[in-house]
């Protein structure tokens, strides 16, 4: 572990911007998102998260795939070339960093998706610990240490200073390449401030949210309850907790026609819309409600059902604080542990 | 192992008008050849620029080594354009997607019966002139297979001049309603099934609307049939065929990556959403 005066900040990201592109949170009209290092960039550091979480980097939100050109009968197919940088994505938070290993289950699965895979190998993952999780926050109900969080590289913020450690080969890599910045020090002094994350964390009031239900109940048996008559008639569809979701992986495959070539992308979809599984002869989700029931049981049971148990929630709480409607995983899981 | 979702150029060489909304496709690859292999049962994605791209079932046999066969309905917009295009038309082809019928383990060595009804003859066509083709490694081949009309029968040539002569292969076409030219059975498949009183050791291999999915079961239930003899396959709205876009999935299954093909007995497992 090495740690610098928090106040030498961008002396770090320079070192690391020398080394590789570089994306840090920052304030931006009243939301926090990443951006691209540069001198004038100021870390958002006292914000807890980002507005979108940091998937974006692995599975952008739109991503070319080939065009086609037309010629009478003949279709000529233009790939894309496409190159891949090196980046680091510095403050990352521990659900986000969490939220990886549960879209390698899905991309990385035989077989694996090469624009995820390879954008993976390329980028490194600094995490920063949570000084003051909040009220909506709930990742510990997912076994995750908001005070240990994971990464290639894991920060600490705390007493002036700003402490890192390196925790796989890639990280150990990008701490060689900068390590003349840093000053040596203990590896215990930062186990007062961890002590006092994990103390607020045990306060959190969803912080241990009751899954019981799910993990014991039959998919059948969920699926088939009377909970979902009611719980979905707020939802007015319109999928922004899906793309705020760091575990929303559902994508959509789509022509645009520019006048000379047709270009074919992927890009979000959300199972929350009407047309996600409409097909020229019907719809199996014809209401709210089933397209509602589906993203909380692809969560908190099929995911888990395919996935040894894993849930496909981080508890990041963006969804908390992002639906229109006040409904969210939380009163979803709730609802169900009263059943 | 990873899936790009480019897909490749396929050439339509033949298209053969087989009912009013049903059209059978020839399509190779711009070399001549077969785009790629396949198993009776997988599906393809097929594609226009600009219009769309479906998942379809394989209609041909894998053991036709020259060319792929797609029977498409004309239902939606992709498939309305399909049934526009011309011989010499260029569309994308990507697969195969999907699991297969177990041709070489359960349905090995055992009594057959195919169970189609309308458009649903497209996937199970693949598996009936599979088992013809290797004859000595199946039982008998019982065929029911209905249409709302004679018209509508989906390559009702090769049904009548191939199948209907082969020994050992017992084919039984029936159609809803009465029509003039026709001498055959009139009723609907659920009904003539259970007519037909077929001994219950026999896999059976059902596809079709729904609706009639649904009653065939049923009746095959009744005459002592146990759903875990009984195949069919699935078809949802797909978008990547490998599981990962998201939304062809049954409770905990994708119907892409687990399916198109089910047993009966699992499918009545997973939740009733399809």
């Amino acid at each position: 572990m090495y740690k610098l005066p928090f106040e030498e900040i961008n002396k770090l990201f320079e070192a690391v911007s020398l080394n590789t592109a570089l994306y840090v949170p920052v304030k931006k009209n009243d939301t926090v998102v990443y951006e691209k290092y540069s001198e004038n960039t100021i870390y958002a550091y006292d914000e807890l998260n980002t507005v979108k979480s940091a998937k974006d980097f692995f599975f952008p939100q739109v991503q070319d795939i080939a065009q086609f050109k037309l010629r009478g009968k003949s279709i000529e197919i233009i790939n894309n070339e496409e190159d891949y940088e090196s980046f680091a994505v510095f403050g990352v938070r521990a659900c986000d960093a969490k939220s990886f290993e549960i879209l390698d289950k899905v991309f990385l699965a035989e077989p694996a998706d090469p624009y995820y895979k390879e954008r993976r190998e390329k980028g490194v993952i600094i995490t920063a610990a949570c000084e003051k999780p909040d009220e909506v926050c709930f990742c510990t109900a997912f076994g995750i240490k908001p005070w240990e969080p994971s990464g290639d590289v894991s920060v600490w913020i705390s007493g002036g200073y700003i402490y890192w450690q390196a925790n796989t080969q890639k990280g150990l890599e990008l701490t060689g390449k900068i390590k003349d910045i840093f000053n040596a020090c203990e590896e215990n002094e930062i186990e007062y401030f961890k002590a006092q994350i994990k103390n607020i964390c045990g306060k959190l009031p969803f912080g241990n949210l009751d899954l019981k239900y799910f993990k014991e109940t039959d998919e059948k048996d969920i699926f088939s309850s009377s909970v979902w008559d009611e719980i979905y008639k707020g939802c007015l569809g319109c999928g922004t907790c899906t793309f705020v979701c760091p575990t929303c992986q559902c994508y959509d495959i789509r022509d645009f026609d520019n006048g000379k070539t047709v270009e074919r992308f992927r890009c979000w979809d959300s199972c929350m819309y009407s047309d996600f599984t409409k097909m020229a002869h019907g719809n199996p989700r014809k209401t709210q409600k089933e397209r509602f029931r589906q993203r909380f049981m692809h969560k908190l049971k099929y995911f888990p059902m395919n996935n040894e148990g894993i849930y496909s929630c981080v508890g990041c709480g963006r969804c908390v604080r992002s639906c229109p409607q006040k409904l969210n995983i939380v009163k979803v899981a709730e609802a169900f542990s009263h059943d | 192992m990873t899936e790009s979702l480019i897909p490749s150029v396929g050439v339509v060489t033949e298209i053969r008008i087989d009912t009013p909304d049903v059209k059978t496709f020839r399509v190779v690859g711009r070399n001549g050849k077969k785009c790629f292999n396949h198993m009776p049962g997988q599906c393809a994605m097929l594609s226009v620029p600009g219009v769309g791209e479906a998942m379809f079932s394989i209609t041909s046999s894998p053991t036709n080594t020259e060319f792929m066969e797609f029977s498409i309905k004309k239902c939606g917009c992709l498939t309305n354009w399909l049934h526009m295009i011309e011989k010499g038309q260029e569309i994308l082809i990507r697969g195969p997607y999907g699991n297969h019928f177990p041709v070489e383990r359960e349905l090995k060595n055992k009594d057959l019966l195919f169970i189609a009804g309308g458009i649903g003859l497209a996937p199970l066509r693949s598996v009936i002139n599979y088992v013809r083709d290797n004859r000595e490694d199946y039982g008998k081949i019982d065929i029911v297979y209905g249409s709302r009309s004679k018209d509508d029968l989906v390559d009702y040539q090769e049904i009548i001049n191939e199948w209907t002569a082969d020994k050992d292969v017992s084919v039984y076409l029936t159609i809803d309603r009465d029509q003039e030219g026709w001498d055959g059975h009139v009723g609907f498949v659920p009904s003539y099934v259970k007519e037909l009183d077929f001994d219950t050791d026999k896999t059976v291999l059902l596809c079709g609307p729904p609706v009639m999915i649904k009653f065939t079961l049923q009746g095959l239930i009744e005459m002592g049939f146990d759903k875990a003899q009984v195949y069919t396959t699935m078809e949802l709205k797909m978008k990547c065929g490998v599981g990962k876009c998201g939304r062809c999935n049954i409770g905990s299954k994708y119907v892409c990556k687990d399916g198109p093909v089910f047993r009966c007995d699992d499918l009545e497992e997973l939740p009733d959403e399809y």
